[in-house]
């Protein structure tokens, strides 16, 4: 089990479209030799919570460039109450200083902001995956 | 001597200084070897009339306003009239729209723009959506009633106005219903419609993307028709590339493939009988401006000879007014970085400068904190007097055209032409811009240009100060605050929404609806007739776009990675 390659959901939440960074992302990750799931925009909460389950995700990756990382609180909530509190979620974007502490208080494990490295997103996604599979394992 | 003996002689002395130069540059160049540009063309070191040498003067430039408009697309250019400074706003409550505009008005603004809210882009209402998203970044407009408040003491037949709005083209219905509240004749509003292209938002800026691209295309063309015929100064369909560039297309690719998308444009109106003489002077442009700076102004100069001659030569405009390829630019968002904020004021002046030089009828500058939040004043109003300066104390428009018959400028023109009908071939092969949309070759192309593009900075090949080069320690801390909508004004205005859907009459509103929906499944109707009509009869934004939705289904863009 441990030797799975990390599982990642790359989607956007709430109305914005703008999807390159999406886009670069979900590649990169692939490249990387992840098992990437990516989604178009406009996702609705229940579904990324529904597709995390069935997708046994490790990690999910938001990506918001217009104020959408202002309902990723609600996710969190929604992954709580599905029972997936050990889906790391980590947020990539425009997302001001003082959001990104709310958003921390809220439980996301990371964000990213504009000039991030991928080799860092790499590194933290793998990072993430690993410490989740190690959670479950000892659950188990 | 005869004149060809002084030639040969000058030829000759050229060679020789060219093989010195060479062997020169050679030896102490550091770089020797070529670069290349975004698109993919190689940069030399030097340029001379060996590259360009205006033989074809006429044929491929001509003066301003002269086919192919390559100089520009007016006689007068910029020694006419300026530009129109046309910057976005938008925000929050209808009433803290008309607030900042009445302030722009009162500093002289001639245009204005309007931006709604994310939620109305996505075709809802407020009363549907999650109330954090209201009004962060752009105005909330549902409704006949909203526009009057966003628009109270703006005079509608003077004032030109831009309404960023996707189909079915709600907002200019609100207008036009507001407009004969007041007794304002339509055929003296003036403005346009953007975010009209529907093919760019299937591709790229999907935040517009409301209606299943070929239920849009057939909304799109009613609109134009419309308008051409009822509001005749409104401009109803703005051909977009910033959003593929913004998206990763390289500056050629952008270019083509707006063309393309014009192209598809006209033939659709074509094919309704209409006449290029009468609907192409309303087509308009919208592109992003790099800071590629030689690059951008190739792109434009290009763009402007290849659209003349598609309009005289494929789709057989006799009218010259029907040739020119009028565009708006914006300075590309994707330029900015968070890292050293301030830096951005510096990158946002030689984006504009590029526009200027590639003849631009409008623009818009990005404000510099525009990688944080919704601009500051503070940073908005240096986004203006940034244009004030390189127009009237940088003097960049005393002459039309300045970078005209550089040998550089016109070799690249000619490259980016080449690469550009290159583009517009293969989609021509592929069926058509639609045809290539709906099989993603193009988002295939633009995925792999951004990948490319980021790939080459993480290498640090291409330098982006402050982000992988002459990185500086920064407190984010410092960073501008975001700015968000009064939470209590927005509530208030989601039940004034409440309110007014209580107070109109439904019989009419359902009996506006179902003539929508008639119309949509009828090939004879015109669908923006009735969107007129149903938001005169106080149906709202939302229950438009979900009528329309349920007969033309919903949109949902192809998205590859």
């Amino acid at each position: 089990m441990q030797n799975r390659p990390p599982r990642v959901i790359v989607t956007k939440i709430g109305f914005d479209g703008h999807d390159r960074g999406s886009r670069v992302i979900a590649a990169c990750l692939r490249d990387a030799g992840m098992e990437v799931i990516y989604t178009p925009p406009w996702q609705e909460i229940p579904t990324v919570v529904k597709l995390a389950m069935e997708e046994d995700a490790d990690v999910i990756g938001i990506s918001s460039l217009a104020t959408d990382h202002l309902i990723v609180p609600r996710l969190m909530d929604a992954l709580r109450d599905a029972g997936l509190q050990d889906i790391r979620v980590i947020v990539g974007g425009i997302v001001p200083a003082e959001d990104e502490q709310q958003l921390l208080r809220a439980g996301v494990s990371r964000v990213f902001h504009p000039g991030a490295a991928l080799e860092d997103i790499v590194k933290e996604v793998r990072q993430l995956a690993k410490h989740r599979q190690e959670h479950k394992e000892v659950q188990a | 001597m005869n004149r060809e003996g002084q030639s040969t002689v000058g030829a000759q002395a050229m060679q020789a200084s060219r093989d010195r130069w060479q062997q020169e540059f050679a030896a102490g160049a550091k770089q020797p070897g070529p670069t290349t540009n975004r698109s993919g063309i190689p940069i030399k070191p030097l340029y001379t009339p060996e590259d360009w040498s205006g033989a074809q003067y006429m044929e491929q430039l001509g003066f301003p306003g002269e086919y192919p408009n390559t100089r520009g697309i007016y006689p007068t250019m910029y020694r006419g009239r300026s530009w129109s400074q046309r910057q976005l706003i938008g925000l929050g409550t209808p009433e803290d729209y008309n607030q900042r505009v009445k302030e722009l008005m009162g500093l002289g603004a001639s245009a204005l723009s309007l931006i709604p809210c994310n939620s109305v882009f996505r075709g809802y209402d407020a009363d549907e959506v999650p109330a954090e998203l209201l009004g962060t970044c752009g105005t909330v407009v549902n409704s006949v009633d909203d526009m009057a408040l966003a628009f109270d003491g703006v005079p509608l037949g003077e004032m030109s106005t831009a309404l960023n709005d996707p189909a079915p083209f709600t907002l200019l219905a609100f207008a036009l219903a507001v407009a004969r509240r007041r007794g304002v004749d339509w055929n003296r509003i003036t403005g346009t419609s953007n975010q009209s292209d529907c093919i760019s938002h299937f591709v790229a800026n999907h935040m517009f993307f409301r209606l299943a691209l070929q239920g849009a295309r057939r909304v799109v063309t009613d609109h134009i028709a419309f308008v051409n015929q009822h509001v005749r100064q409104w401009n109803p369909l703005s051909i977009v590339g910033q959003h593929m560039q913004q998206a990763g297309a390289t500056p050629a690719e952008a270019m083509a493939f707006t063309l393309c998308s014009g192209i598809q444009y006209a033939e659709d109106c074509l094919a309704r009988g209409m006449d290029p003489d009468q609907f192409l002077p309303r087509f308009t442009f919208f592109f992003d401006i790099s800071i590629s700076l030689f690059e951008e102004v190739a792109k434009f100069r290009a763009g402007r000879r290849v659209w003349a001659r598609l309009c005289r030569e494929r789709f057989g405009a006799k009218d010259p007014r029907a040739w020119r390829f009028k565009f708006h630019g914006q300075t590309s968002g994707v330029d900015l970085t968070r890292q050293q904020p301030l830096n951005n004021v510096s990158r946002v002046t030689v984006q504009a400068m590029a526009g200027i030089f590639g003849g631009l009828q409008s623009l818009h500058t990005d404000s510099y904190d525009e990688v944080f939040t919704v601009p500051t004043q503070q940073a908005a109003r240096i986004a203006v007097a940034t244009q004030n300066i390189l127009r009237e104390e940088a003097q960049l428009t005393d002459v039309i055209d300045p970078l005209g018959g550089s040998w550089y400028v016109e070799s690249l023109t000619d490259q980016m032409e080449q690469k550009i009908n290159a583009i517009i071939e293969m989609v021509d092969a592929a069926g058509g811009m639609y045809a290539a949309v709906e099989s993603g070759l193009v988002q295939k192309m633009i995925g792999e240009s951004a990948l490319a593009f980021q790939t080459r900075v993480d290498a640090g090949e291409q330098t982006i100060v402050g982000v992988n080069k002459y990185q500086i320690e920064e407190d984010a801390r410092d960073y501008p605050a975001p700015q968000y909508p009064d939470r209590e004004r927005m509530a208030a205005h989601v039940r004034r929404l409440a309110e007014f859907k209580t107070n109109r009459s439904q019989a009419a509103v359902d009996r506006a609806l179902g003539d929508l929906a008639r119309a949509a499944n009828s090939k004879k109707d015109n669908t923006f007739a009735q969107v007129v009509d149903a938001a005169e009869a106080g149906a709202t934004h939302g229950e438009i776009c979900a009528t329309l939705r349920r007969e033309l289904g919903f949109g949902q863009p192809l998205t590859i990675v």
